[in-house]
């Protein structure tokens, strides 16, 4: 794979090379005379001769794999095909020996010719060990055949797709060096290819959402044909058993997750804010050079920490001041803990897009109040804030997305008891927590208890994308307002 | 043609004003850190008269009328120096408190900056903060006054709620200059307030700033000098932080006695 690389690129500047040294000389040497500069001539070979080569390469190493599996799987008879459990497996077990054999004859145990005549009473699993490779079971005679299959059909493979991509390396090279010339545009086609580059990247993040919830929805068509959907959107009760007999519903995580997010964001805006406030309007600007990095400090610290804090720290403190003697439960994890802390790890959030916001408030707003008579604090409160709402609307929702998501903290500071209550000092969890919960360990794929996971996931994107899609609203409809 | 029209009709008023001393400045300088922006300022602004400040790009000319009502305190390395007093008490004492000396002393900015409020709010504003309705029609009446005042009345009375910001240019700065007079300030001070309209904007806020002298003493900074001769009755002459000369508007355009005043009105320098 490596050496193909290499040669690539050396054909591509050899390209850059001569596709320069070609427009020179149609030119007459004198650079005046081209239509672009030399080295877009070069680049524009370079390109023709990489792009489609490693184009076609891409689509080949993933195509073949698959196209090589199918027609391997064809040749398996019918009968031992009905033998096998899992068809799946079957397939991971050719794949498997044949790789064994490449790697065997790469290491010296075999060469090509006894490769090609293993058989099956031998003892394959044996001598494949020597090597290094360590199969999961005897290798049967048709498991043999296929994989021998497997091998000739990927060699050829690997030939044609040799030939294929110098050929086309080759051909694109020839067709750009023909077509230098002083007039060709070249530096238009370099630009256009710049902009597919910008297009194919801005495409892939938006691809990869789509590809995101895609496979989301995939499983959760899955589990909702397992169980009926008014039950896990309704379901007052979160009992999986891996037993059978579970009940998922959404309702109580829902629940957790948003109680410990309300408590997060009464914790994140009020103080958030202020600060932004203080650091945008108040401090000068010494204050400002230090504590403003001491504030975003906070961002920076992993959740897992957060979480610890939660745990040894504010857990235990608000049982033993709070719940305990108000007898509101003594239980360390709670939703208080986790709002809380959750709550702090918001504030640089909040406070840090709200002083940018604050900061964009013309001057001439301002000096417009402080003209007329209004002290400082009148101004802020009539004038600034009023001005700066849609974007500190966005910041609270931004941060409410991120409550919303966060797992860590919940698990060490709430625990992972599935609840509807209304004492915040009571363990509840979360709908992120469970779909941890659910996958990890020993999971089966096609079980109810593993495939709610997925509609979890599903429900809490679609309440983040909700909620972002109305902090994009609310910003629109006041920006128009104010501009 | 219409320049003259105007200064004949200013050298009437002129004898008709009482010529009473609302503010006062001696020896005023004023520092941007190092740098030394006015030199030793002296001006009296005349009750119910426009005073015109005009000069070439940088001579001081704004920051003079910044420091008339404490604008200049929001600028922390500026330090200002010397005598200014309103109807005789100082306004640099440390007793003044500058938040009430702007309500007295009320300022029009050169960008219209309507606040992104209603329109009625924008005029409510001052009156707000300061308590000057007794009630919400007391409140309504200055509202409808300052902006009638301001000539914006007919304009806008049938859409009170809607945003500030969504008047043209002209409305808006009539919009604040009705937001500066609802506080009845006693002086009012406008930084090149034309400066961002178009003509026909600019000869309706000319005319308001002629009608407003009946009831304020007004300060006008400007950069055209044809502004200045039609509407004011006294002009200082800024030129690189020193005060060149203060007269009558019609002296200085005539008869001026300095020949920098003299060069500068015929284009010569600034």
């Amino acid at each position: 794979m490596l050496w193909i690389l290499i040669a690539l690129i050396f054909l591509g500047s050899l390209g850059y090379v001569l596709g320069r040294q070609r427009a020179m000389a149609s030119a007459g040497g004198d650079r005046r005379e081209l239509h672009s500069l030399p080295n877009y001539y070069g680049l524009n070979v370079t390109l023709l001769t990489l792009v489609p080569a490693l184009l076609v390469l891409g689509l080949w190493l993933i195509i073949q794999p698959i196209a090589v599996e199918r027609m391997v799987e064809r040749q398996i008879p019918n009968p031992y095909m009905e033998q096998v459990e899992n068809p799946t497996l079957l397939m991971t077990e050719i794949r498997r020996l044949a790789l064994g054999i490449d790697t065997a004859i790469e290491r010296g145990f075999l060469n090509a010719e006894d490769a090609s005549n293993l058989a099956s009473d031998s003892d394959i699993r044996a001598q494949l060990a020597e090597a290094g490779v360590a199969l999961g079971a005897d290798v049967s005679e048709t498991v043999l055949l296929a994989a021998q299959s497997f091998r000739a059909l990927n060699a050829t493979g690997n030939t044609w797709m040799l030939i294929t991509v110098f050929a086309l390396a080759f051909a694109g090279l020839a067709y750009a060096y023909a077509r230098t010339h002083k007039d060709l545009r070249a530096r238009n086609r370099v630009e256009y290819a710049i902009l597919s580059i910008l297009v194919v990247a801005s495409s892939l993040a938006i691809l990869t959402t789509v590809g995101i919830v895609l496979s989301m929805l995939w499983d959760t068509r899955n589990f909702f044909q397992l169980y009926p959907w008014q039950d896990f959107f309704f379901g007052l009760e979160w009992r999986p058993s891996f037993e059978g007999g579970s009940e998922l519903g959404l309702i109580p995580l829902l629940w957790g997750t948003l109680y410990i997010s309300l408590i997060a964001l009464l914790v994140a805006v009020p103080i958030g804010l202020f600060a932004a406030i203080y650091m945008a309007e108040y401090a000068t600007k010494r204050v400002r050079s230090v504590a403003k990095p001491l504030i975003e400090v906070l961002a920076g610290i992993p959740t897992i920490v957060y979480g610890l804090f939660a745990l040894i720290t504010v857990g235990p403190m608000l049982r033993d001041y709070f719940a305990q003697p108000l007898g509101l439960g003594d239980s360390s994890s709670s939703v208080m803990t986790a709002g809380i802390v959750m709550g702090i790890m918001l504030i640089p959030f909040v406070s840090s897009l709200s002083d940018d916001i604050i900061n964009s408030v013309p001057q001439s707003l301002r000096d417009g109040s402080y003209g007329l008579g209004a002290t400082q604090s009148e101004t802020v409160k009539q004038v600034i804030l009023p001005a700066a709402l849609p974007g500190i609307v966005g910041a609270v929702l931004l941060a409410a997305s991120r409550a919303i998501g966060e797992t860590m903290i919940v698990v060490l500071g709430a625990g992972a008891a599935a609840r509807l209550d209304l004492n915040p000092f009571e363990a509840m969890t979360t709908v992120t927590v469970k779909i941890v919960g659910q996958l990890t360990g020993d999971t089966d794929f096609s079980s109810p208890e593993a495939l709610v996971a997925f509609a979890l996931g599903l429900t809490l994107f679609v309440i983040t994308l909700a909620l972002n899609i109305f902090a994009l609203y609310i910003v629109r409809k006041y920006r128009e307002q104010y501009d | 043609m219409e320049g003259s029209n105007m200064n004949d009709m200013s050298q009437i008023d002129q004898g008709v004003a009482v010529d009473t001393l609302k503010m006062r400045a001696r020896g005023v300088d004023v520092y941007y850190g190092d740098n030394h922006a006015i030199k030793e300022v002296d001006v009296d602004i005349a009750d119910k008269t426009v005073t015109a400040f005009i000069g070439p790009s940088g001579c001081g000319k704004s920051t003079f009328l910044r420091v008339l009502n404490r604008m200049n305190d929001t600028i922390d390395i500026c330090r200002v120096e010397g005598d200014v007093t309103l109807e005789g008490e100082d306004i640099y004492d440390p007793k003044v408190d500058p938040v009430q000396l702007r309500a007295k002393v009320g300022m029009v900015f050169q960008k219209p900056n309507p606040f992104p409020k209603s329109i009625f709010d924008n005029v409510a504003y001052g009156p707000r903060i300061h308590g000057l309705a007794q009630n919400k029609a007391d409140l309504e009446n200055i509202v409808e006054k300052s902006l009638r005042r301001a000539a914006l009345w007919d304009e806008v009375k049938d859409r009170l709620t809607a945003p500030g910001t969504g008047l043209s240019g002209g409305q808006q700065q009539r919009l604040c200059i009705a937001r500066a007079v609802a506080t009845s300030p006693e002086v009012l001070l406008m930084d090149e307030p034309c400066s961002a309209l178009d003509p026909i904007a600019t000869a309706q806020v000319e005319e308001l700033i002629d009608e407003l002298r009946s009831r304020f003493s007004v300060v006008i900074v400007t950069h055209s000098m044809q502004q200045a001769a039609r509407v004011s009755q006294k002009t200082a002459f800024f030129h690189l932080g020193n005060l060149v000369e203060f007269d009558d508007t019609d002296t200085i355009f005539t008869n001026p006695s300095d020949p920098r005043t003299e060069s500068y009105i015929t284009g010569r320098i600034g």
